[in-house]
Order: C-alpha cells, then structure tokens, then sequence
C-alpha cells in the first residue's frame, strides 16, 4: 500500500531498463518500495535493473518480457505484470518511447507505423487495461512519462512528438476519467535527460541527468500533481514557446 | 451501497471501497459473508488507513446505534456505532461521564475499542477497553459475546486490533460517575522539556487528568516549552452553580479547504508563540467545562481541511520511563529538522492492559501533528522511528499513516501471538484494511 507521503511499496515498470525509469526505481527503493516488477524487452537489461534494485532496497524482483511493437499483447502484459506483483499494485510507472531519426523515418511507412506504436498505440492499450485492474482494486498510482515534445510538435522530430501529444492529450482525459476511483495518473513532461536515448544529440538548454527527474518525480508524486514538468522550470518555458508565432518557434527549435 | 472514496483522518493515501451502512448483527453476519475482503469503520477519526480497504468492503458501523439504559452502578450497554459525543449527550444530565475519551468525542464506541484508546487520564485509568465489561463480535467464523472472563483471548485480542478480527457490534461499558459537568484545573508553564517532564513525574499522580503541550519548534534553552494542565472532576460545593448539561454541537467549522502551505513554518511558529504566551505561568482550581478540557478541537468541524488537500498527519509514540531520553532527543530532532509542527501533546501512560496490539506502554507519550509537504519529513520521521525502535518503544496504529512494516514487527513483538489468534477465527484473512496490508499485519 501507498503511505501518507505517496510512497508505494511495490511498483510495476514498463520500459523497466531505461534510464529515467532505473532512476526512479531506485529512489523508490531508497524509501518504500520492497517489491519490483520490471517489464521490457531485454531480459539481460532486465535482470541488470533488477539487481540495482536490489541494491538500493528491494527484496522482491521479478521480469515480466513484452515487446512494444506490439500493442494487441499490451494487456497481455499488464495482466503478466500484476499476476507478477501478486498483490495490488501501487504505482505503475509507464517509461515506453522510441525517439527515432526524423530524417531518416519520415520517408518510411514503417518506421513511421513503428514510431506511432511504441509511442503511443502500445501505452494507450496498456492504460486501458491497467484502468480495469486498478479502479477494481480501489488505489494506485500510474506515472506516465511524456515529453516536452508533446506540447508543441517541432519539425526535427515529428514523429516522436505527435505521438507523444496524443498520448499526453489522451492522458489528460483518463486522468479526468479516473476522479473518485482512487486511481491517479501522473504524467511526466521531461525535456532533454541525458540518456541513451539522445546520445549524440546536442545538449539543449535545461538539460537533466536521470537522477535529477527521479527528484522532481518523487516531489511530484508527494505533491500529487496531475503533470511533473522535468525541470520544473519547462513548464514556464513551453508556456511561452507555445505561444510563439510559428516562424519564430521554428527559429529558435529548428537548430536545436 | 454506495462506493466511496475514503480517507482517514489526515486525509492522506485515499482508498475506493464499497460501504455499506449495517444496522444490527444479521446484516454484519450478512455482509461479511458476501465480502472477501472487509473492515469495520466509525467516524473515520483515525488519521491513517485503518478504516478502509481499497477495492474491498467497509462495513459503517453508524447504524448500530442504540444507546441502552444506564444502570444505577453507572453500567451501559451501546451499539458499536454509538459516538462517545452521542453517549454524553445522554449520560451527563444522569451525573455519568465516559470512563476514557480521547481528545474527540467524535468517534465510534467500537473504535473507541478497536484502537483501544487512551485519555488525559491513562496514568490513573488505563485505556477504553480497562472499562469495558463485555462485547459483542462478529467474526467470519461465528458471533460472540466476550469478556476479560469469558474468551479473554479474544477480548483482549480486539482490543486495539483496528477491526482485524471482526466487527464489534455493541458493548457494555462501566461509566465514571460525576457530579457535575465542571472540571478543576490547575496550570503551568515551563519554559523547558526537562521542567515539564520533571514535575509531571513528581505530580501527575496528584490528578485524574493531565497533559502537557509542548512546543516542538523553539531551539536551544527554551526547547521543548510546556503548559501543563492537569485537573479533576468538580464536586457540587466547588463551583458556584453546578450543572451538568451534555456537549453542544461545534459553533465553528473550516467551510472549504484552503491551499496546502498555510500552515507552514512561519504560520505554526507564530500559532505557538501566541498559545505559549497566552497561558498563565501558574493558575490553580480554574472551572473549566467538560467539553473545553477534554475536546478542544471538537469546537471547530472539520478542522482537519486546515491542513488543505495535501493533507497532514500524526506522529505519536510510547517509550518507557527508562527511555525518557528519547522524548528529549525526538523533540531535538524535530525543533533542529524545522519542519512545521503544531503544539505536541506529552502525557505520561500508566500501565498498559493485557492486548497483544494495544499501545499503551508504562512511560511517555507525545504526539504532534504534521502538514505534508516538506521533502525533509519523510526521511526524519524515518529516524525517529529508528530512535522509539531503539528505546524498544512503539508507534500508535491509529496515528500511523507511514511506518514501514519492518519496524511494526520490531515495536509490536506479540504480533505473532496475534496472527495465531487471527488464523484460528479468520483463517481466510476476510478482515483486513490498508492499513494491515501496507504494515503486513496479517497475510493478504
């Protein structure tokens, strides 16, 4: 069960060897969390993220394998990943994304087809199923990690960030869904996070390590907030960028 | 049957449950027949989760409400959902007042027992469940009625279990005969912890009822300042016009909830200050009222909302005279930490009863209320449940809303005594909360 301060005591992670993910889970670790179901599509980056876990608190690990390329299994999985936690979930952190190379996609239907699969098709089936369990047990907690891209798509990564505005948008309803259920959605906003998933891109301004999220997150989910900017800061910014005349937006985001 | 989202107290870690009002022990046998999963509520004063279980069934005990006839020895048998307010309503004009009350009247007399609670004047009366002569208990293997002479195990063993082994239904309870609706009070303030605790040693026994509020934010030599206040009933002769007329409904109430960050560290220091000030440095035989030296806080509805929707929560421990350091080194930790707290309440307990899970332990007590929010307080009350763990003290389950499982083992060592009572008359684990679950308590 989750305590007064939102900390759970075991958590379910799709995606669970990424970066900001593995960030997250060992603060989590580091206070409550005494059971860890990770899911992804290496076992070997699995049961590396595991024994992290394990370091920093958790007793329990389990790995639950599914590949988000294909989104007919997604309930597939979240059904594999309860059975796992045996128990009702606390928090069910959804870290699934794939950032592509715009240039290099946007000729191809399939790589474009992938691109809406992961970043959107396969999370928005896995909400679904997650909001039957979850409502069903009373209580819980689903951190759904976004982008900043998703608020205003840029031209150097459309793909990427049209997915993410539909998932973010579709979070935003599920989230107005879910009042009275006990079930709460957070959605985290994060600009760039030097991860492998950027690795060779330019370093943009309010650039984070992972770590620096995972504090964010854990203040986020004190406080509760239905969206995490990752720095907060972003949140002030993107305001602004948002509002932009599009000549001006592409000025400053096209370079990046 | 509606379902409902349900906190405690604090308002913290809401659970969706189905709740279903029952009116007498059919009904409960009824319920809890169908349920898998359940818990009795009252008047959800707890201030953690353990009157809800999420996706589960609450069953409100509110429509076990009769109140029966006092007897001449001040005898009374209730229904579980009776408040301790309800029954003083009626008991006071026949000159009888209830044996133990915390600092609410509003809660359920079957809370009253399941958290086993504990009063001003514990030092003299021990707990509720001291005073309870008899009860009625609806377990999924039967209904019973026990005693401390009949199924001692399974009285003793529902008392301070928060519901975890069944739902009690009514009680027969002796109440303490008064003869007026006044009370006597002496108080003192001491501009130090070591003051206040020195003389409650040496003059608590000298009272019915006491209690210190300390103020857990001054640092050096003022740390850990006091008003004490301490009294007894009044008799006919000591007060100029006697009466004894029952509490009146609360005048005030907090309408809406305001932000989160009202109360902070600038707001409650000067909360604290004006309260130390306030109190006079030493007034004897002062006539106070029942309601206004027993429920203070009862004079104000739903003062829990001035904590906004963050919430708040208590932190209330026991150790052992042995270990009154440890109340010291708390109040240091805290008052150093700077985290927000309001005026602690420091009581010294008599000895405790024969409950397997009731807290009450021979030594001290403090409690103090604490608005979330502050990234710090998490990891300090960490440490402070390693310092009460250290000084073999304990946490109170009513009051809790964060302690780890780990450590609910370590501060409760007849847990496991417990658990075989537990499987004997619950071998399904049917009763449970999120509370039992989040300290693995019992086994899902």
């Amino acid at each position: 069960m989750e305590n007064a301060f939102g900390q759970p005591q075991n958590v379910v992670v799709f995606g669970g060897s990424s970066d900001i993910a593995r960030a997250i889970t060992r603060k989590l670790c580091a206070a409550r969390t005494s059971k860890v179901i990770l899911a992804g599509r290496n076992q070997k980056a699995l049961d590396a993220a595991g024994d992290e876990a394990k370091d920093y608190g958790a007793t329990t690990v389990s790995t639950v394998l599914f590949d988000a390329e294909e989104p007919q299994n997604a309930a597939a999985a979240v059904d594999a990943a309860f059975a796992a936690a045996g128990e009702p979930v606390d928090l069910v952190i959804i870290a699934v994304g794939l950032l592509g190379k715009q240039t290099e996609d946007e000729d191809d239907p399939e790589a474009t087809l992938r691109m809406a699969t992961v970043n959107y098709t396969w999370p928005v089936t896995a909400l679904a199923q997650l909001r039957k369990l979850m409502v069903a047990q009373g209580h819980g907690r689903i951190l759904l990690i976004s982008s900043v891209a998703s608020v205003r798509v840029r031209r150097t990564m459309y793909n990427y960030g049209a997915a993410k505005a539909g998932l973010d948008r579709f979070a935003i309803g599920y989230s107005q869904g879910l009042e009275g259920t006990g079930v709460k959605i957070q959605i985290l906003r994060p600009g760039y996070v030097r991860t492998k998933m950027i690795a060779g891109l330019k370093e943009a301004p309010f650039t984070t390590g992972p770590n620096e999220v995972a504090n964010y997150v854990m203040r986020g989910i004190a406080n509760d907030s239905t969206v995490i900017w990752s720095p907060p800061i972003l949140r002030y910014v993107f305001f602004v960028l948002r509002h932009l005349p599009t000549s001006l937006w592409r000025l400053v985001m096209d370079r990046q | 049957m509606t379902r409902e989202l349900l906190y405690g107290w604090g308002l913290t870690a809401p659970g969706n449950c189905e709740v279903h009002v029952v009116h007498d022990e059919a009904h409960v046998i009824d319920e809890m027949n169908k349920a898998t999963r359940t818990i009795a509520r009252g008047l959800g004063r707890s201030y953690g989760d353990p009157a809800q279980v999420s996706g589960g069934v609450v069953l409100n005990n509110r429509g076990l409400c009769d109140i029966g006839r006092i007897s001449e020895t001040g005898v009374v048998t209730v229904g579980a959902g009776a408040s301790i307010d309800e029954l003083l309503q009626l008991s006071t004009p026949l000159g009888w007042f209830v044996p133990v009350t915390p600092g609410t009247r509003q809660v359920t007399i079957g809370g009253a027992i399941a958290a086993d609670v504990h009063g001003k004047n514990h030092h003299v009366d021990g707990s509720f469940a001291n005073h309870v002569l008899s009860m009625r208990l609806v377990t999924p293997t039967g209904a019973h009625t026990i005693s401390p002479s009949k199924n001692p195990e399974l009285f003793w063993g529902t008392v301070g279990a928060m519901g975890l082994t069944g739902v009690i239904t009514e009680a027969t309870i002796q109440m303490t005969p008064i003869a007026t609706d006044s009370v006597l009070v002496d108080t003192d303030r001491y501009s130090n912890l070591e003051a206040v605790m020195t003389a409650m040693l040496e003059g608590d026994d000298n009272y019915r009822y006491s209690v210190a509020w300390v103020d857990c934010m001054t640092k050096g030599k003022n740390m850990g300042r006091a008003i004490l206040t301490r009294g007894d009933h009044a008799t006919v002769d000591q007060v100029e016009k006697p009466t004894l007329i029952g509490p009146q409904p609360p005048k005030l109430s907090v309408p809406f909830m305001p932000p989160s960050g009202l109360l902070n560290r600038a707001s409650v220091r000067l909360f604290n200050e004006a309260w130390f000030r306030y109190a006079p440095q030493h007034r004897e035989k002062e006539v106070q009222s029942l309601s206004t030296f027993f429920h203070p806080l009862d004079g104000v509805s739903n003062w829990n909302r001035m904590y906004g929707k963050r919430g708040f929560l208590q932190y209330q421990f026991a150790v052992s005279d042995a270990h009154s350091d440890t109340v010291v080194d708390v109040i240091k930790r805290l008052s150093e930490s700077g985290v927000a707290s309001f005026l602690a309440v420091l009581k010294r307990f008599g000895d405790g009863n024969a409950s397997p899970l009731s807290f009450p332990i021979p030594g001290w007590t403090l409690a103090l209320d604490l608005p979330i929010g502050s990234p710090r307080l998490p990891g300090v009350l960490d440490e402070l449940d390693e310092m009460v763990v250290a000084a073999g003290g304990r946490l109170y389950f009513a009051k809790d809303s964060r302690l780890s499982p780990e450590k609910a083992q370590v501060m409760y060592p007849r847990l496991a005594e417990f658990r075989k009572l537990k499987d004997r008359i619950d071998p399904e684990h049917k009763l449970t909360s999120d509370l039992a679950r989040r300290l693995r308590l019992v086994g899902e």
